[in-house]
């Protein structure tokens, strides 16, 4: 199939000319959506840097889970006495940083303490491989069919 | 009662008792739903969510270049990135976090591998502004991070038909369209399961070759 090529008057059956073939800005139909154009790599997107090395901090995701596995010493920081009352039960450190008010690099660093000095345990979340997991997947499609 | 800005920790309140989860819960996978400001996605993470949607914060600190208009003073400005989320329990064991993302990019690194990690995405569109997520697929594409595309159903939005929609967007024949009402969970639900099915699709087609 060869898309309309040129910018006279488009074809009035509305079918958008396809990106490679013809701009959409050509295209004459107003009830067209916009037509996306690929990004290329002469036109990278600019790179924000965060300053400052993480390295010292563990590595938690958004959804690792978070275990209390002692009680906080009287002596504790507030933030880490917070951490350990609220994971009793096991809590991702995206629901902390909500339940804290707390930014998520801060939580990261209370995490970090805690983790060294074994007041907490991190259950590391399934993240995305090159081949996911297909019995993971149909785990989790059986959960939402249940919903 | 203003707990989220108070220094005393002893009154913050964690999950409710119903929205505990259970100490067999040993990991958790994540669904990013992202997409233009407004387009749904707090409303379809809601709509699916087990619990009330929570919101997670980050500070962004940049430089102020290419602003002149104080000239001469600090020009780092820290602004405050709010994501919502939303979370499913799949079994005993297993957890789903869905996270809605602003699309652009500088707020995505933010948050450690919140793309890279996740299982896939959601881009949810409005077709009345098309073109917003035009930036976000690309993204996603250059990050091999498969995703689905939701068109939540506004009363007053155009119409176009799937192919339309697909030759648009630039996208294979294989990439899922669907039409949605996010506030919906029973049809966000099935953009959940559209999505799983899909990467289920991907995984198959890899063991074959």
């Amino acid at each position: 199939m060869t898309p309309p090529q040129g910018p006279a008057h488009g074809p009035s059956n509305g079918e958008l000319p396809s990106r490679r073939d013809a701009p959409a800005r050509d295209a004459p139909d107003p009830d067209a959506p916009p037509q996306r154009e690929r990004r290329s790599p002469e036109n990278p997107e600019r790179l924000y840097i965060l300053t400052g090395e993480d390295s010292e901090r563990a590595p938690l995701d958004l959804v690792t889970l978070i275990v209390a596995q002692g009680e906080a010493s009287p002596m504790a920081q507030p933030e880490h006495s917070a951490v350990l009352r609220l994971c009793g039960t096991p809590l991702s450190v995206a629901e902390l940083s909500a339940y804290l008010a707390l930014p998520f690099s801060v939580v990261t660093v209370v995490l970090t303490e805690l983790l060294a000095t074994g007041l907490v345990q991190a259950r590391a979340p399934i993240v995305r491989s090159a081949l996911p997991d297909r019995s993971l997947l149909e785990a989790v499609m059986h959960g939402l069919q249940k919903l | 009662m203003d707990f989220r800005n108070s220094k005393n920790t002893d009154t913050i309140t964690g999950p409710r008792s119903e929205d505990v989860l259970p100490h067999t819960a040993s990991a958790a996978v994540k669904v990013v739903i992202v997409g233009g400001f407004g387009v749904g996605k707090t409303t379809m993470v809601g709509s699916v969510s087990e619990i009330r949607p929570l919101t997670t914060e980050e500070t962004m600190t940049e430089a102020g270049i290419g602003v002149d208009d104080n000239y001469g003073s600090e020009t780092k400005t820290a602004t405050t990135v709010a994501m919502d989320f939303g979370r499913i329990s799949i079994s005993d064991e297993l957890v789903l976090y869905l996270f809605g993302t602003p699309g652009q990019e500088r707020f995505w690194f933010l948050w450690n591998g919140l793309f890279e990690g996740a299982l896939g995405a959601v881009v949810l569109i409005d077709t009345r502004r098309l073109e917003v997520s035009f930036d976000v697929i690309g993204r996603l594409e250059e990050r091999g991070v498969p995703f689905v595309i939701a068109v939540n159903d506004f009363p007053d939005a155009p119409h176009h038909p799937v192919e339309t929609l697909r030759r648009a967007l630039d996208l294979g024949p294989g990439v899922p369209i669907m039409a949605c009402d996010a506030r919906l969970r029973e049809s966000s639900r099935d953009v959940l399961m559209t999505l799983m099915r899909y990467l289920h699709s991907l995984t198959v087609a890899a063991a074959r070759v």
